[in-house]
């Protein structure tokens, strides 16, 4: 034992402090105990994401998060896929925003049972704020949960909600580099959804160079063309829907 | 009349806007650390060392901001923040290659296959802390 500091000396000998220069910095490095803990920083959340795939898993939930800037065209798509499916799917909707209640009151329009999560200051959603939001659905009368997302293409890709997929909404007005100058939420999403195409012949947009910028951030990326406006390629979006959805109330999706 | 649910999670003070996904990393420093100084009986906290990836979307200097914030009126408060870095790595399974990444590197260096496999750089980890 060290006597100036009370260190368990490392080699079991006495320290001879008077017979050897003994530094400062040594003495101030042995002033505490080192604890390992080699703990994940996204444990906490990881944990209550893994809780809220079981629960869908169990209730044979296709649970999509929904992701991108403010804008995009997030909670447009949801109105018309919600009643333009209405008959097919029962549809339940998480709405993430910093303030208001605005969304949830146009989703909550068509018929379909929403909840609105308001974050204050925070940027993205969690999965224990979505582990909450779901409790006030009765999950055995859903098919598909939406859940959308603060509009943001940085924070929400770290966070795992417990969905099936993040579907990431990239507008032509945007850019097409996009992808880029957001990586990781472009490689963490498993479909991108390019909107409002009904704009294209009014804007410089290269579909081509954002199909190609998207496979090379993910190049197992599926990608998708549509508009919520004219309509058109939203066939394709539903099918992609609906096979997923049965997917996930037989048991039998992928991944 | 819609369902509102308001959210001010984690140990951040109202006053303090969580303006970045960084904050919520850091109360998770905080929180991992205080449970493990309580564990082992301790009376404060001296240092913290983490591990935070270069591939991992957190920005190291985004938490030591939020550090001081984060650990006011905790056992941690006036602790020193050690982060270590840690570069990333990708494999190519074009080529075989093991190359350094950034997050704006998406073709092996070596051969220009895409769909680099990461193999170091994602983590996000508290490693250990030293107690009083």
């Amino acid at each position: 034992m060290c006597v100036d500091c009370g260190c368990p000396s490392p080699d079991g000998k006495e320290h001879h402090h008077h017979h050897h220069h003994h530094s400062h910095e040594h003495a101030h490095r042995h002033e505490g105990r080192t604890v390992r803990i080699e703990e994940d920083l996204l444990a906490k959340n990881d944990r209550f994401a893994a809780g809220n795939r079981m629960l869908f898993r169990e209730k044979g939930i296709f649970v999509l998060n929904l992701v991108s800037s403010p804008g995009s065209g997030k909670t447009t798509l949801l109105e018309r896929t919600l009643a333009d499916l209405k008959e097919k799917v029962r549809f339940a909707v998480l709405e993430g925003d910093q303030q208001t209640s605005n969304d949830a009151e146009r989703i909550a329009a068509t018929g379909a049972p929403v909840r609105q999560i308001n974050t204050g200051a925070g940027c993205h959603l969690d999965a224990h704020m979505v582990g909450h939001g779901v409790e006030a659905f009765d999950l055995d009368a859903v098919d598909i949960l939406m859940i959308e997302n603060v509009g943001n293409l940085v924070c929400p890709a770290s966070f795992d909600l417990g969905e099936d997929h993040k579907v990431a909404l990239l507008s032509v007005t945007e850019g097409e580099d996009k992808p880029l100058k957001y990586p990781h939420m472009f490689r963490a999403a498993d479909l991108m959804i390019i909107n409002k195409t009904d704009l294209l012949p009014y804007l410089r947009f290269d579909m081509e160079k954002c199909r190609e910028f998207a496979r090379q951030v993910h190049p197992g990326i599926e990608i998708l063309e549509l508009s919520c406006q004219s309509g058109e390629g939203m066939e394709r979006w539903y099918e992609w829907l609906l096979s997923g959805a049965r997917d996930a109330g037989r048991g039998t999706r992928h991944g | 009349m819609v369902n509102i649910v308001i959210f001010f999670s984690g140990p951040v003070k109202k006053a303090q806007k969580r303006i970045m996904h960084e904050l919520g990393i850091t109360s998770s420093i905080v929180e991992i650390a205080e449970r493990h100084a309580r564990d082992q009986g301790a009376k404060e906290v001296v240092s913290v060392t983490v591990a935070i990836g270069e591939l991992s979307g957190v920005v190291p200097e985004a938490v030591e901001f939020c550090f001081e914030a984060c650990t006011r009126g905790t056992t941690l408060e006036g602790a020193r923040l050690i982060v270590e870095r840690i570069a990333g790595r990708g494999l190519c399974h074009g080529c075989g290659a093991e190359i350094p990444l950034d997050i704006h590197t998406f073709a092996c260096t070596q051969c220009g296959a895409l769909g680099l496999q990461r193999v170091q750089g994602e983590e996000l980890r508290i490693i250990e802390m030293e107690v009083d």
